[in-house]
């Protein structure tokens, strides 16, 4: 099965597959676990039992992601020494400390506090309940926050000297390696698209109930919840990833030039083009359905500007054209659909047909899991636009692999692939199973689940909410 | 920069008090998986899981920890390390994922909750028989060339290391089930008490035979052992170690609840203090130290800011979280 694979690439395809897995859970927990914070919010503030129903709803899917989130990211954590143990010795000096620091201040807080906002409402009480899923939520920010920093700096990376022996070394200040040029745009972007991930999620089981039962509150309540999230947050991310595109063009134009498709120069106005099938062989783009200048437009805010091509690079350092032109688009194309569902529902609220419009309803179960899909394709786009670095500009990916036997690559490559779909295929099963549920009135846990019942049924502390 | 106290051997300890945390708080949380399918179905299993639910994401987050904390701390270390011993890590890796998932899959699916449960036991197996493969194929040392591993992808299986792979079963089960001695009641908790009897004794039989055959591996094991002065102190190990156990064992028959516990943990301690008296100050015995392995000042300075004023925290509200969860667990969960 894997004649003529290499090494290499069986440990590229294994770090893309284990991270795309990974990636999914935290895309929705992060939305997730805020949305939690906010429900519980609600609830404190308003004392109205149907955002408690919906924190007890969500908390059980909450529950199940996240587990697969920790299980997955600890994979994560120790490939980097398992394959890719070259990069690892000679980048550890800079990005270790922040991956230390990941674990120190996000990932023990989440697991610190998840045990209480999981099952000890009924032992702590309705404050320090609250504080619990407030510190699992800011947990999961933080830890974006410094992963994000980690892949950033391999994609533009300042702040670091280079050693004799070719080990990338930190320079004076942490400040220029942690806010290196890209990271605050990408961690604007990222977490966007983590709360649009969610939001579409909620929203489509809301739409799912209100399908089958209108009057349903619990899913009204969801539904217009999430609806605000896509007309409000939809618009903001298409800006804050044009933001992040124009500081790629500035620090990696080889990948804005992959994901444009300009495989030549244009010294008077680039086309925009907006379809078309990548010919690497050729170096063109066949069949292009193109907008003259309007790249220039968009990229340099002038229609004549001149803007270099894949031309101007040397083939060896290259990215991959076609994966990421096609992914690139993919993104695009989910962001205005989902500012065009935002929009949609605008229009059905000021009419107040919200929770009338099936064929809305329809389309917003259709878009549920849009997010995960714009979100792997927008990290397609990044990571395979970096290659052919590790370290862009610096490291090659071919340079930074451990030394291992493509057998013992390859073995391990088909275990996760194995253990990955069963495991994670049974947990989105078991996701799909609770969210064909309704929410309803005095949401809890089915019964025989004693952990449950423990934390999260109706006890002392909070039968006055519950009741 | 002035300063006196050498960072790397600072880092050295933190280092090894992430792993000493990892192993005993996920120690008794794989131990109970390990021990799972001879716990009745239903009430006995279900207290067992409750016992550890809101608690084992936390200990698992030390693992994070300390991979995280090598790879930060000591880079060339963690590269050789894991590239020698890929299987078992990988293995370790897809046990921890079964095991993982399974505390919320048995709850969502009642109909299968049979293989989710053969899925928790198999999978925390796996994870502390690899972790105990690992420590032995350390131990025993491995081939580095130009500062990466240069050995074959098996090298680490041998008698020894399939020894010390058995070692750390029994040793987390002895935890496991001396954990649930404290916190189940009922038929469970008198089982857990039998089962802690052979688990201790098991452990200290492989305590002996691990120690016996170590000396005699190569190296200088001997050497920082047996040789004067040193042998004053690390004599003490054995000495508190035969202290430890009658005392656990006098525990146990006695009825105590918290105590076996507790004393399990002392046998981890001096058994991971005998561990560090071999290879310091060696991280890969023979080839690379810790010096040779550590990160730059900047690197050490800058995390150690970051523990020193972090780490207090997380101890304190993980301190906190147990207590929530204090007591029997009882056959109804918490209340």
């Amino acid at each position: 099965m894997f004649d003529g694979l290499d090494a290499l690439l069986l440990a590229r395809i294994q770090f893309g597959f284990t991270v795309s897995f990974h990636f999914i859970f935290p895309a929705f927990s992060i939305g997730l676990a805020s949305y939690l914070m906010v429900l519980e919010g609600l609830w404190l503030k308003t004392g109205r039992d149907i955002y408690l129903d919906l924190f007890r709803y969500w908390v059980k899917i909450f529950a199940i992601a996240f587990a697969m989130g920790v299980v997955s990211g600890i994979v994560m954590s120790y490939q980097f020494g398992t394959n890719w143990s070259v990069f690892s010795t000679k980048a550890g000096p800079v990005i270790g400390p922040l991956m230390a620091y990941e674990v120190l201040t996000a990932f023990f807080l989440e697991a610190g506090f998840l045990g209480v906002m999981l099952f000890g409402m009924s032992k702590v009480g309705k404050g320090l309940h609250f504080a619990a899923t407030c510190m699992v939520a800011l947990g999961t920010f933080i830890s974006a926050f410094w992963i994000l920093s980690v892949n950033s700096w391999m994609q533009t990376p300042t702040g670091f000297e280079m050693s004799p022996d070719g080990r990338f070394l930190p320079g004076e200040s942490w400040l220029a390696i942690i806010f290196n040029p890209s990271f605050p745009y990408r961690l604007v972007h990222t977490v966007i698209a983590a709360y649009l991930t969610t939001a579409f999620v909620v929203g489509a089981v809301g739409a799912w109930h209100l399908l089958r039962d209108r009057a349903n509150l619990h899913a009204r309540k969801m539904f217009s919840m999430a609806m605000w999230m896509a007309a409000i947050v939809a618009p903001i991310q298409i800006f804050a990833g044009d933001m992040h595109g124009l500081n790629t063009l500035e620090h990696q134009p080889a990948k804005v030039m992959a994901m444009e498709g300009h495989y030549e120069s244009h010294p008077d106005g680039a086309p925009l083009i907006l379809f078309g099938i990548p010919n690497s062989a050729e170096k063109r783009i066949d069949y292009a359905v193109e907008v003259p200048k309007a790249s220039s437009l968009i990229l340099k805010h002038d229609l004549n500007a001149p803007l270099a091509g894949l031309d101007t690079i040397p083939d060896d350092r290259e990215p991959p054209v076609p994966v990421i032109f096609w992914s690139f688009r993919v993104m695009v194309g989910i962001g205005f659909a989902m500012l065009g569902l935002g929009l949609w529902s605008l229009v059905a609220r000021m009419r107040k047909r919200l929770y009338d419009w099936s064929w809305l309803h329809r389309a917003a179960v259709l878009m549920g899991p849009s997010g995960f899909v714009a979100v792997i394709a927008g990290w397609i786009t990044t990571e395979v636009g970096r290659q052919p670095y590790t370290v862009y500009g610096h490291m090659l990916t071919a340079q930074s692999a451990s030394p291992l036997a493509a057998p013992a690559v390859a073995a391990s490559l088909i275990a996760f692939v194995i253990v990955y779909f069963a495991v994670f295929g049974a947990g989105a099963w078991y996701i799909l199973h609770l969210m064909h549920k309704p929410a309803g009135p005095d949401e809890s846990e089915p019964e025989h689940m004693p952990v449950r019942t423990a934390g999260i049924t109706p006890a002392p502390a909070i039968a006055t909410g519950a009741e | 920069m002035g300063i006196n106290v050498d960072l790397t051997v600072v880092w050295a300890f933190i280092i090894a008090f992430a792993v000493f945390m990892y192993v005993v708080m996920d120690g008794f949380d794989l131990g109970i998986g390990i021990l799972f399918p001879s716990f009745k179905v239903g009430d006995e299993r279900d207290q067992a899981m409750n016992s550890i639910a809101p608690v084992w994401d936390g200990n698992e987050t030390w693992l994070v920890l300390g991979g995280g904390g090598l790879f930060a701390a000591f880079p060339l270390a963690y590269g050789v390390v894991l590239t020698a011993t890929y299987p078992l890590i990988i293995a370790m890796l897809l046990g921890l994922v079964f095991r993982g998932v399974a505390f919320e899959f048995r709850w969502r699916d009642p109909r299968h909750r049979a293989l989710w449960d053969i899925a928790f036991s198999l999978g925390s197996f796996i994870a502390a028989f690899a972790q105990g493969v690992t420590l032995g194929a350390i131990l025993q040392g491995v081939q580095v060339e130009n500062q990466a591993y240069a050995g074959g992808w098996l090298d680490w299986l041998t008698p020894f290391s399939l020894l010390t792979g058995a070692g750390v079963v029994i040793g987390y089960a002895l935890l496991g089930a001396a954990w649930l001695i404290w916190k189940v009641e009922g038929s469970a908790e008198a089982h857990a008490r039998r089962l802690a009897l052979w688990a201790g004794a098991g452990t200290l039989v492989a305590m002996a035979a691990v120690s016996a055959a170590t000396p005699f591996l190569q190296f200088e094991y001997w050497k920082r052992w047996f040789d004067m002065p040193g042998v004053l102190a690390t004599a003490q190990v054995p000495l508190l170690t035969a202290i430890v156990a009658v005392l656990f064992f006098r525990k146990l028959r006695g009825g105590a609840t918290a105590a076996p516990f507790l004393l399990a943990l002392a046998l981890f301690a001096l058994g991971f203090a005998g561990l560090g008296i071999s290879l310091f100050p060696y991280i890969v015995p023979d080839s690379i130290t810790i010096w040779d392995a550590a990160a730059p000042e900047r690197s050490q300075i800058f995390m150690l800011v970051g523990t020193a004023i972090i780490m207090p925290v997380i101890l304190a509200y993980t301190g906190w979280a147990y207590w929530v969860f204090r007591g029997k667990v009882g056959t109804h969960g918490y209340h």
